[in-house]
């Protein structure tokens, strides 16, 4: 599913002409299909900039990085949009796009999709539900409170059925009700067959749902354990 | 619109509407259709001059034939050179002009009685060449080997002064046709860049969940196109106006309707438009709108390959 061999990132800042230090060093690890994995490490060790990889929102700087059978670092860049739709991601800050409205926001993979409006009703209402937010459907995110836009982030995510499922401290923002709801999610997903890489601070959470982990320090992995 | 957001009557995902909320993209494009319709109007105007012109001038020649009554081997001067341009090709016509009608035609200079001035009167011939007759250098040759002293005098010349004088006139038009395409297309792109740079959050999301760049830039190109058409259809009625008051001015100059003719359908003034123009005004509005959608095209999608 996902496959590094010593990929290494360094961020070109924005009119810069030579790149800025390497946030990550000769990373390698696999995560088979429908695998779990914890992502774990301080603030700063790389864990955002490694989900940006999966993500496909960067390239990898060196080394081979392959996602669903796709090698990134040389592929043609219009097969990538197609790779991202199978990939769902939760961002820390949940990127909700402030104009839509909470139902839109969580419509809007199906639509670049291009699914008909008819199964979008039925599968984003279902969503909606199942994340406690159909009451909410017409309100925009910012009338939200931090836990609600988190939940929305999550719909967005899934109501795609990814096959691979990334997600930036997904319970930041939520109480230990609402974040064990979540694990219940992203365990049952996992079951059905998607690869799910979660990265986290909440050692509470890790310690209740025990799982393999990869460990980063300094741009560099500590463990793949 | 629907304040159902269940079904949207437009998905804007990308919050476009915000984006180019103000006004400017189309009065720009308008006034930019409106340079462009007085550049074809002109380009139109002087290519019907010129035609009028050169159908009236370029094929006409005169031959002054002085002493024209001069016996010479039995026949008049004037006759001889009537007989050597009847002969010659090209020629459709050759008449000689009578002295009433040299009387007329010097009456402006001479008053009325050129005979009592006992001034000698050349012999004049008004010829007609045919299209594509021989250069008139050669026939004005021939003429002075068979009758000494005669003067050809082309108005060719002229007409080929004015001919390059109207293609000028024209190339002109074209070129500003050319710059104002070209000032449309530039502000079409620095309104989608601004567009861009204002919505590049929602656009890095979008592509973030698998958008195609041709997903987005449609997003795009559909708005500006719209912008475009709307900004090209009032600069053509802006223009109409103007372009109907040079009509009429120029009406005297290039009569090329009979005056019968001239309000066959009871349009009055708009039937005074040269008819190319009836088909150019409602092509801005099409123009502009390729001008918009091409334009925004290009621009989104050079922009996104900044993205992975």
């Amino acid at each position: 599913m996902v496959r590094l061999e010593s990929v290494g990132l360094q961020y070109r800042p924005a009119g810069a002409s030579r790149p800025g230090p390497e946030v990550l060093h000769g990373l390698s690890f696999a995560v088979p299909e429908g695998g779990f994995r914890w992502l774990l490490g301080a603030s700063g060790a790389g864990k955002s900039s490694l989900l940006r990889l999966l993500h496909l929102a960067v390239r990898p700087t060196s080394g081979r990085l392959t996602v669903m059978g796709t090698e990134v670092s040389h592929a043609m860049r219009r097969t990538l949009p197609a790779l991202r739709r199978r990939i769902g991601m939760v961002f820390q800050d949940f990127r909700l796009l402030a104009h839509l409205s909470v139902y839109d926001n969580v419509a809007l993979p199906l639509r670049i999709g291009g699914r008909p409006e008819g199964q979008i009703r039925a599968d984003v209402t279902a969503m909606l539900r199942w994340v406690g937010l159909e009451k909410t459907a017409r309100s925009r995110p910012t009338e939200l409170s931090g836990g609600e836009q988190q939940r929305v982030a999550i719909a967005r995510a899934v109501v795609n059925r990814p096959d691979l499922l990334l997600a930036d401290e997904p319970t930041g923002n939520l109480d230990d009700a609402q974040a064990e709801r979540l694990m219940v999610l992203l365990n049952e997903l996992n079951r059905l067959g998607t690869t799910v890489i979660v990265a986290t601070h909440n050692d509470a959470l890790v310690a209740r749902h025990p799982g393999a982990a990869l460990r980063l320090a300094n741009g560099r992995l500590l463990a793949d354990e | 619109m629907s304040r159902n957001p269940l079904r949207p009557a437009r998905f804007d995902d990308l919050g476009l509407r915000r984006a180019f909320g103000d006004r400017m993209l189309p009065l720009l494009v308008a006034a930019m259709a409106f340079l462009a319709a007085l550049a074809l109007a002109g380009a139109v105007g002087v290519r019907a001059l010129a035609a009028h012109w050169q159908e009236g001038a370029g094929s006409a020649l005169t031959v002054q034939v002085p002493r024209p009554a001069a016996q010479e081997n039995g026949q008049t001067r004037l006759d001889r050179a009537l007989g050597v341009l009847r002969d010659s090709q090209g020629v459709t016509s050759a008449r000689a002009l009578s002295e009433g009608e040299l009387a007329g035609l010097l009456a402006p200079w001479l008053g009325n009685g050129a005979e009592p001035l006992s001034i000698p009167l050349p012999g004049v011939i008004a010829v007609r060449l045919a299209p594509g007759a021989p250069d008139p250098e050669q026939l004005a040759s021939r003429l002075t080997a068979a009758v000494p002293g005669t003067l050809t005098e082309s108005h060719g010349m002229w007409v080929r002064r004015l001919g390059l004088l109207t293609d000028s006139l024209q190339a002109c038009a074209w070129l500003a046709l050319a710059v104002v395409a070209a000032v449309a297309a530039a502000v079409v792109a620095i309104a989608t860049r601004a567009g861009l740079a204002a919505r590049r959050e929602a656009i890095e999301i979008v592509h973030g969940l698998g958008a195609t760049d041709g997903y987005i830039a449609r997003r795009f190109a559909g708005r500006t196109t719209g912008m475009a058409a709307a900004g090209g259809l009032l600069g053509a009625l802006a223009a109409l106006p103007v372009l109907l008051t040079l009509a009429r001015l120029a009406a005297p100059f290039a009569a090329a309707r009979p005056a019968g003719l001239a309000d066959p359908s009871g349009l009055g003034l708009l039937a005074a438009l040269p008819g190319p123009l009836w088909l150019v005004l409602p092509a801005l509005p099409l123009a502009t709108a390729a001008i918009g959608f091409l334009t925004a095209q290009g621009t989104v999608r050079r922009w996104l390959r900044r993205l992975p």
